[in-house]
C-alpha cells in the first residue's frame, strides 16, 4: 500500500487527487506527490532497509505506487570509491554513483519503472514519450514488460545506434520531421488529442519520484549519511531537485542526520540555461536553443529549471558548465581512471567536477558523490580518433619489435 | 472551441509593448493570464488561450513574429 496522499501544487499549495495530471489548474505550476510521512516513519527503518532486496523498489514506501511494480531489475547500482580519479582531481573522498548499470543503461529506468507502474494502475493502454535516446529505450523496454503499447517519438535525425536501442523492444517508433521545437509542440498537442499515458508529461509527478531512489541508495551505501557534495547533470532539472527531495525525506524520517549537502548542477555550455541563470544571479531561466553533443541533457527550456536553480542556491552548492571538448575529456578521464564508460552527460559531470575542485569550490576533504547517469556505448560516435592500435605480425618477435622495451 | 496553455517569454525590447492586448484585438482569442513575472528587462507569462483552434494557431504565429518566444507550459518534453 502506498503512503502517497495527494498531488500538491509546488507554487500555490492546492491539492489534487492522485490522478494522471501534472499541472495545477489554477496557476499552471507543476504538481508533486505528497506522502503521509508519519505513517512512513512507522514502517521505514534502517534495519528493514538493510535487509530488503537490492532493488530501487526497497524504497517503495516512499514511492507513489499501489500495484505490481513494472520492474526490469533496476537499482542498487554501485557507489564506487574513485581513488584514481580522486587523486587526479585532488579529492580524497570521491565516489561515483554508477547508474550506467541499469537494465537499459541509464538512470531513466528508475523514473520509467515508477511511471509505467502508475500507467498500469490508471488503466492506460498506450504509453508515450518524446526522446533523443535514453528515455525512448527505457519506455520501450518497460512497456514490453508491462504488455503496454509504447509510442515513442524521436527526432528524424537521431543516430542509428539510439534508434536500435529503442527499436529492439518493438515499440511504435515515430520519427518527427522538423526541429526540436516542432517535436516539443507536437507532443504537447498529442497529449490533448489522445488518452495516452505520456511518461514525462501527464505521468510526470510519479515519474519524478523514481529519481529519489538515487539519493536513497547513496545515503544507504555511504552507511546512512548524506554526502557533503553532490555533482549532478541537469536537463529538465528534475533529477537534481528529486535528489534533494530524497535527501530531505531521509533526514525527516531520521534515517540520516541533518542534510548539509551542497548541490552542484552541471550542464553542457551549449545548453546551459540553469547554469547561466545561476551565474547571472537571476531567478529567470532564459530558454535557449540546445547545441551540444551531450544530447541526453540538451533541454533548452527546462521544466524544473527554476526549482533546480533554487536547490543549487539554497544548499550552498553551485553551477558549472563545460564545453563539448571538456565533456569528451571528462568521458575519457573517467574511463582511463575508473574503468567506467559514460555518455557525454557523464563527461559534463566529470569536466565540471574537475573545474570545481581546481577552483577550490569543492574541497579536498569533502565527501563528494558524482552522478554518472548513462552509459557510453550508445553515443560512441562522439569519440573520434581514440583507436590507436599497434599493428603486429602473429609472432612474438613482431610484438617485441613493435612494442619494444615497453613489453616485459 | 479549443483551449491552449502556453508560455510567452519576452525579450527586453518588447516589455513595454501591449502584446496580449493586441493579440486579443487582432484575433478572436480570449487570453487568460495565470502566472507571470515581468521585470524591466525581461519577462514571462503563462496563459490560457480560448478560441477556435485555427485562430489560436494564427495568434501564436503572430506573437512569434513579433519576437516573443512561445513554449508549452510543461517546458520541453523531448528528453534524452
Amino acid at each position: 500500500m502506498s503512503y502517497a496522499k495527494a498531488l500538491r501544487c509546488r507554487k500555490c499549495g492546492r491539492e489534487y487527487p492522485l490522478e494522471a495530471m501534472n499541472l495545477c489548474d489554477f496557476c499552471l505550476s507543476p504538481l508533486d506527490v505528497t506522502y503521509d510521512y508519519q505513517q512512513v516513519a512507522k514502517v521505514l527503518t534502517r534495519e528493514n532497509l538493510d535487509n530488503a532486496p537490492l532493488s530501487m523498489w526497497r524504497y517503495r514506501d516512499l514511492l507513489p505506487t499501489d500495484g505490481n511494480e513494472v520492474d526490469l531489475g533496476t537499482g542498487y547500482t554501485p557507489l564506487v570509491k574513485a581513488g584514481n580519479l580522486g587523486r587526479r582531481l585532488g579529492l580524497d573522498q570521491l565516489y561515483i554513483k554508477n547508474d550506467c548499470l541499469t537494465p537499459t543503461y541509464s538512470f531513466k529506468d528508475r523514473v520509467v519503472s515508477v511511471a509505467m507502474t502508475k500507467a498500469l494502475e490508471f488503466g492506460f493502454e498506450t504509453v508515450a514519450c518524446a526522446s533523443t535516446g535514453n528515455l525512448a529505450a527505457s519506455v520501450a523496454a518497460h512497456a514490453a514488460k508491462a504488455n503496454l503499447r509504447a509510442c515513442v517519438f524521436v527526432p528524424s535525425d537521431l543516430e542509428l545506434g539510439k534508434l536500435v536501442s529503442a527499436a529492439i523492444y518493438n515499440p511504435t517508433l515515430v520519427t518527427v520531421e522538423g526541429s526540436y521545437d516542432d517535436t516539443n509542440r507536437l507532443c504537447a498537442q498529442l497529449l490533448q488529442k489522445y488518452k495516452w499515458g505520456f511518461i514525462n508529461i501527464n505521468l510526470r509527478p510519479y515519474y519524478a519520484e523514481g529519481s529519489k531512489t538515487l539519493a536513497f541508495e547513496i545515503c544507504q551505501q555511504l552507511g546512512w549519511r548524506a554526502p557533503d557534495c553532490v555533482v549532478s547533470p541537469a536537463a529538465s532539472g528534475l533529477l537534481f531537485t528529486r535528489i534533494w527531495k530524497g535527501l530531505q525525506e531521509f533526514s525527516m524520517l531520521g534515517l540520516v542526520g541533518q542534510v548539509n549537502t551542497h548541490m552542484f548542477v552541471t550542464q553542457a555550455a551549449g545548453s546551459s540555461p540553469i547554469v547561466r541563470a545561476y551565474e547571472a544571479g537571476s531567478v529567470h531561466i532564459n530558454p535557449v536553443k540546445p547545441d551540444t553533443i551531450a544530447r541526453s541533457i540538451a533541454i533548452g527550456n527546462p521544466a524544473d529549471g527554476y526549482y533546480a536553480l533554487m536547490v543549487a542556491r539554497q544548499s550552498g552548492g553551485g553551477a558549472c558548465a563545460v564545453t563539448d571538448d571538456e565533456a569528451i575529456s571528462g568521458v575519457k578521464l573517467l574511463a582511463e581512471t575508473e574503468g567506467i564508460f559514460t555518455e557525454p552527460a557523464g563527461g559534463v559531470v566529470i569536466g565540471s567536477l574537475a573545474k570545481l575542485a581546481a577552483q577550490g569550490i569543492i574541497k579536498k576533504d569533502d565527501l563528494v558523490v558524482a552522478l554518472i547517469t548513462g552509459a557510453g556505448p550508445r553515443t560512441q560516435e562522439i569519440l573520434t580518433g581514440i583507436v590507436k592500435a599497434y599493428r603486429v605480425q602473429p609472432t612474438t618477435e613482431s610484438v617485441a619489435e613493435v612494442l619494444g622495451a615497453s613489453v616485459k | 472551441m479549443a483551449i491552449k496553455q502556453v508560455m510567452f517569454t519576452f525579450p527586453e525590447h518588447l516589455i513595454k509593448e501591449p502584446i496580449i492586448y493586441n493579440l486579443s484585438q487582432k484575433f478572436k482569442i480570449v487570453p487568460n493570464i495565470r502566472r507571470a513575472d515581468v521585470t524591466e528587462n525581461r519577462g514571462w507569462i503563462m496563459l490560457e488561450m480560448e478560441g477556435a483552434e485555427e485562430e489560436i494557431e494564427r495568434g501564436i504565429a503572430w506573437v512569434q513574429s513579433q519576437g516573443v518566444r512561445v513554449d508549452p507550459v510543461v517546458g520541453d518534453v523531448v528528453e534524452g
